[in-house]
C-alpha cells in the first residue's frame, strides 16, 4: 500500500457518493419525464429549464420537512432504517468498475461482496416497516422478505451460470475477458450457453425484484398498501428511501452490464471507455422505467409462483445445460 | 386457480382489523372497509358506506318535479345521462309526455357516449387498481374527446342535466354528429390497442382470471346488476329486459361472459364500448328531423300515483320510483342505484381473499362512491 | 409440460407487445395542455355562472319578477327592483347570486321572460376569499363591464 492509496480510496468515496445523489436525483427527473412521455404528458417542466432544477426543488421541499415519528413506534429503529439503506449501497459502488481504470477497489471476490452489499436493503424496508407500527408496513415488510428470498435463489443460480462461464469472481475480469465487438459479450456467447439471452432476461426480471421495482413493487404497491413499509415516513426519511431505491436500480444496471454487456468494452470494438459504460447503463435504466411504465402489478403469490415454478427451474436448466458446454468445448 | 391456505390454518388465530379507506388509494373515494385480516387474507369485511350521503331522496320531496334535475346528474356523476333520463322517463311516462322522437335518438346517443366515458373511467382506474398507470391516460385521452363533445352539446361536462321533461335542452348541430362519427372511428383502433396493451398482457391476466368469483346466484341475492351480472353469464339488460325510449329499433347485442370472474366482467365492459359504438352508429343514421321538444307545460304537475322507469346506466340497473299526489312536489322520490347491490356483496365474495385480489375484485365492482350513499 | 412452456412463451410475447405499444406512445406528442400558460376556448355553450346580458344601451332587461329566484333548485339568487317613475315595469336594483351553492343547471337562464341573463364563459374562478363568490353582485358586474367597454 502507497501513501497515494488512502487518499484515492477517499476520492473514490467522495465520487461515488457524489455519483449516487446525482443519480438519484437526476434518474427522479428522467422517470417522471419519461413517464410522462409514456402517458403522453409533458411531464415536469416549471422549474428550471425542461423541469431540470425539479430534482433540487424536491429535495428542499424534502429537507425542510419534519420528521415524524409515530406514537408507539420504536424510535431507534425507525430512524435507523433509512440511515441502514443508504451506505451500503454506495458501498457497492466501490466494487463496480466503470472502466479499466476507474475502480476503487478491485478484488477478486467483487461479485459476492457486491451482494452481500446489496441485500442489505430487504433489511432496511423491513426494519422501516416494522418500526413504524403501521398494519400497512407490516404487511409490506413480511413480503419484502419473502419476495427477496424467493429471488435470490434463481439470482444467485444466473451468476455461477456466469461464473461457470468467466471462471473468475472478480468483476474487472469479467469484463476484460469481453473485451472485443460485441459477439464477444456474454449475452452473445452461445458457445458457453445457447440460451445466455434467456439467462440475461431472468436476471433482469430478478434485478426488478431485487429493488422493489414494478411490476414487483409489492412493498409499496400504493393501490393496496398505501405506500408499504414507507407510509408513515415524511421528509427526508423518505427521501433517502427513494434514492436509494435508484441507487439499487443503478447497481443491478451495472451489474448486468458487467456480466452481460461487456462492461466498459465499446461495441464495434474501438474506443473502450467509461463512456460506453454509461451508456448501456443508462440504456438498462431506461428499461427498467419502461417496464414500470407499461406493467400492472403482480400478484403476490403470482410473484413467488414465477420464481419457484418457472425462473428457478430454468435457471437451473440453463446451469446444467452450460456446464455441459464447457465441459464438451 | 391457486390452492392457498391461510399461514395460520392450524397454528393460533390471530387477526387483526385492518381499515380499508375512508381514505384508501384503492377505494376511489371515501368507502370504508373494516378488513379483519389473517396476514394477508381476508377473514371478514364489514362495509361502512355513507361517508357522502347528501339525502338525494330527502331533497327530492322538497323541491318542484323540475328543480330536482341537477340532482340526477349528481348521483353517479360518471353516468349523469343515463341518471337524468331515468328520471325524465319517470316523470314523462306519469304525466303521458311522449318525447318526439328526435329528442329521444339524441338520448340515446349522448347516454352511450356517457357509457363509454364512464367505462373508460373505469378501465383506467382499474389498471391503476392493478398498478399500471399509464393506461389511465390513454384512457383519459379518449374520455377527454368524448367530454369535449357533450360540452359544446350540454355546456357541461360531467353534471349535464341536458335531459328535459318531454325531450332535450338543446338540438344538436351538425358540428357534434360529424364529431361523434369521427370518434367512432378513432375509437375502434384505441380499443383494439387497450385490448393488446391490457387484456392480453399475462401479468393483468393472471390477476384478473379465476379472481374473485362472483356467480349469477350471488348477484340475484344482492341485487347486484349491470355488468356484474351479466359478467356471470346472465343476459339482463335493462335496455332490452324492459326496453325505453328507442332502444328496441336498435341492432346491438348484449354482452355476456360465463367466467364470472374479474376477467368475465372485464371483457364485458369492453364489449359493452364497442356496442355502444355501434348503437351511436345506427343512432346517428337513423337520426329523423323535427323537433327535440315536445308541448309541455309550463309547470309541471304529475297526476297522484306511483310511477317507476329504469335505465341501464353504466353500472347496472338504476331505478327511479316517484310516488306524487298531484302537488307541485313529489311526495317521495326513490332511488335503486346499481352500486349499492354492486357492492354490498363484498362482503361475502371477499371472504377468504389475499388483499391484493380483494382490491382487484373490488376493481372489478366498478363502484361510484356518492352513488353508493346517495 | 407442452403448456406451460406455451404459456411462457405467450406471456412474454403478450408483455412485449404491451411494450412496443407504450414505446410508441412515448415518441408522440404529448396530448395535455400546459394551463396556464396555454388554455382552452371555452365553447359557446360553456355553463360558468349567470350575468346578466344588457340591452342596446347597456343596461339590463331584468325586469325583478323573481321567476328564476323560485326556479332555482338551490336557493341562490337574491333579486330586488323598484318601479320607477314612468316605466311600464319594474327594474332590477340588486341581483345577488350565491355561486358556492349555485348547481349551474341553468333554470334561471331557462326560465327568464327577459332573458336577462346567461350563462358567462368565465372559468378561471379562484380566490381566497369566499365572500367574493358568496355575494356575486349582478348589477355591478355589468357596471364595470360597461365601464370596461
Ligand atoms: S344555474 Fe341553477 S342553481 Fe345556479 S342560479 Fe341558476 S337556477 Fe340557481
Ligand atoms: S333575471 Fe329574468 S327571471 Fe330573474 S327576475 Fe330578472 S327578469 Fe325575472
Amino acid at each position: 500500500m502507497t501513501t497515494v492509496e488512502p487518499i484515492r480510496l477517499l476520492l473514490f468515496l467522495v465520487g461515488a457518493a457524489s455519483f449516487v445523489g446525482l443519480n438519484a436525483a437526476y434518474l427522479v427527473w428522467v422517470e417522471r419525464k419519461s413517464a410522462g412521455r409514456f402517458q403522453r404528458r409533458a411531464g415536469p417542466t416549471e422549474v428550471g429549464y425542461a423541469g431540470l432544477l425539479q430534482p433540487i426543488a424536491d429535495a428542499i421541499k424534502l429537507m425542510s420537512k419534519q420528521l415524524i415519528v409515530p406514537p408507539g413506534a420504536d424510535r431507534f429503529l425507525f430512524r435507523m432504517a433509512p440511515v441502514m439503506m443508504m451506505p451500503p449501497a454506495i458501498m457497492a459502488f466501490a466494487i463496480l468498475p466503470f472502466s479499466e481504470h476507474l475502480v476503487a477497489i478491485d478484488f477478486n471476490v467483487g461479485l459476492i461482496a457486491l451482494f452481500a452489499f446489496s441485500s442489505f436493503n430487504v433489511i432496511a424496508v423491513m426494519l422501516a416497516g416494522w418500526s413504524s407500527r403501521n398494519k400497512y408496513g407490516i404487511i409490506s415488510a413480511a413480503r419484502v422478505v419473502s419476495q427477496n428470498v424467493a429471488y435470490e435463489i434463481p439470482m444467485m443460480l444466473v451468476i455461477i451460470t456466469m461464473l461457470l462461464v468467466s471462471g473468475t469472481l472478480s468483476l474487472t475480469g469479467i469484463v476484460e475477458q469481453q473485451a472485443g465487438a460485441f459477439w464477444n459479450w456474454n449475452l452473445f456467447n452461445l458457445a458457453a450457453n445457447p440460451l445466455m439471452p434467456v439467462t440475461f432476461i431472468i436476471f433482469f426480471i430478478c434485478m426488478l425484484s431485487e429493488t422493489n421495482r414494478a411490476p414487483f413493487d409489492m412493498a409499496e404497491a400504493e393501490s393496496e398498501l398505501v405506500a408499504g413499509a414507507y407510509t408513515e415516513y415524511a421528509g427526508m426519511g423518505f427521501g433517502v428511501f427513494f434514492m436509494a431505491e435508484y441507487a439499487n436500480i443503478i447497481i443491478g444496471c451495472a451489474l448486468a452490464v458487467i456480466l452481460f454487456f461487456g462492461g466498459w468494452h465499446s461495441p464495434i470494438g474501438v474506443f473502450p471507455g467509461v463512456i460506453w459504460f454509461l451508456l448501456k447503463l443508462y440504456l438498462l435504466i431506461f428499461i427498467v422505467i419502461w417496464v414500470r411504465w407499461t406493467f400492472p402489478r403482480t400478484q403476490f403469490y403470482g410473484l413467488l409462483n414465477l420464481s419457484w415454478k418457472i425462473l428457478i427451474p430454468v435457471t437451473l436448466f440453463t446451469f446444467l445445460l452450460s456446464s455441459v458446454m464447457i465441459k464438451i468445448f | 386457480m391457486m390452492e392457498l391456505q391461510p399461514v395460520h390454518a392450524t397454528g393460533p388465530q390471530e387477526t387483526f382489523v385492518l381499515n380499508l379507506g375512508p381514505q384508501h388509494p384503492a377505494t376511489h373515494g371515501v368507502l370504508r372497509i373494516k378488513l379483519t385480516m389473517d396476514g394477508e387474507f381476508i377473514k371478514d369485511a364489514v362495509i361502512v358506506a355513507g361517508y357522502v350521503h347528501r339525502e338525494h331522496e330527502k331533497m327530492g320531496e322538497n323541491r318542484t318535479w323540475a328543480q330536482f334535475l341537477p340532482n340526477t346528474s349528481r348521483i353517479d356523476y360518471l353516468s349523469a345521462m343515463m341518471y337524468t333520463h331515468a328520471y325524465v322517463g319517470a316523470v314523462e311516462r306519469a304525466c303521458g309526455i311522449q318525447p318526439p322522437s328526435r329528442a329521444e335518438y339524441i338520448r340515446v346517443i349522448t347516454s352511450e357516449l356517457n357509457r363509454i366515458s364512464s367505462h373508460l373511467v373505469w378501465w383506467g382506474a382499474y389498471l391503476l387498481d392493478l398498478g399500471g398507470m399509464t393506461p389511465l391516460l390513454y384512457a383519459f385521452d379518449d374520455r377527454e374527446k368524448i367530454l369535449d363533445l357533450l360540452e359544446a352539446l350540454t355546456g357541461a361536462r360531467l353534471t349535464y342535466c341536458y335531459y328535459r321533461f318531454g325531450g332535450v335542452l338543446e338540438d344538436v348541430d351538425d358540428n357534434f354528429i360529424a364529431g361523434t362519427r369521427a370518434f367512432v372511428k378513432e375509437f375502434r383502433p384505441r380499443l383494439r390497442m387497450f385490448r393488446r396493451l391490457v387484456s392480453e398482457n399475462i401479468i393483468f391476466r393472471k390477476r384478473v382470471e379465476n379472481i374473485g368469483i362472483i356467480d349469477a346466484e350471488m348477484c340475484r341475492k344482492y341485487g347486484a346488476t349491470g355488468p356484474m351480472i351479466r359478467g356471470a353469464g346472465v343476459p339482463y339488460d335493462v335496455r332490452r329486459a324492459e326496453p325505453y325510449s328507442v332502444y328496441p329499433e336498435l341492432d346491438f347485442e348484449v354482452a355476456t361472459d360465463p367466467a364470472a370472474d374479474s376477467m368475465g366482467r372485464y371483457k364485458v365492459r369492453m364489449e359493452e364500448m364497442e356496442q355502444s359504438l355501434r348503437i351511436i352508429e345506427q343512432a346517428l343514421d337513423r337520426l329523423p328531423d323535427g323537433p327535440v321538444m315536445a308541448k309541455v307545460p309550463r309547470v309541471i304537475k304529475v297526476p297522484a300515483g306511483e310511477y317507476c322507469y329504469a335505465t341501464e346506466a353504466a353500472r347496472g340497473r338504476f331505478e327511479v320510483r316517484i310516488v306524487s299526489t298531484g302537488k307541485l312536489i313529489p311526495h317521495r322520490i326513490r332511488l335503486r342505484t346499481p352500486c349499492f347491490g354492486n357492492l354490498s356483496l363484498f362482503e361475502e365474495a371477499a371472504r377468504g381473499m389475499m388483499l391484493a385480489d380483494g382490491i382487484a375484485m373490488m376493481g372489478s365492482l366498478d363502484l361510484v362512491i356518492p352513488d353508493i350513499d346517495r | 409440460m407442452n403448456n406451460i412452456f406455451k404459456d411462457v412463451a405467450g406471456g412474454f410475447i403478450s408483455l412485449m407487445i404491451g411494450m412496443g405499444i407504450t414505446l410508441k406512445e412515448f415518441f408522440r406528442k404529448p396530448v395535455t395542455v400546459h394551463y396556464p400558460r396555454e388554455s382552452l376556448k371555452m365553447t359557446p355553450r360553456y355553463r360558468s355562472h349567470i350575468i346578466f346580458t344588457p340591452d342596446e344601451d347597456g343596461a339590463s332587461k331584468c325586469i325583478a319578477c323573481n321567476m328564476c329566484v323560485n326556479a332555482c333548485p338551490s336557493q341562490c339568487i337574491y333579486v330586488e327592483g323598484e318601479k320607477k317613475e314612468g316605466a311600464r315595469k319594474k327594474s332590477v336594483t340588486k341581483y345577488e347570486l350565491n355561486f358556492t351553492t349555485c348547481s349551474l343547471c341553468g333554470a334561471c337562464v331557462e326560465v327568464c321572460p327577459t332573458d336577462a341573463i346567461d350563462f358567462s364563459k368565465r372559468y378561471n374562478l379562484a380566490s381566497p376569499d369566499k365572500e367574493r363568490f358568496r355575494r356575486m353582485d349582478l348589477c355591478k358586474d355589468l357596471e364595470e363591464r360597461n365601464r370596461k367597454k
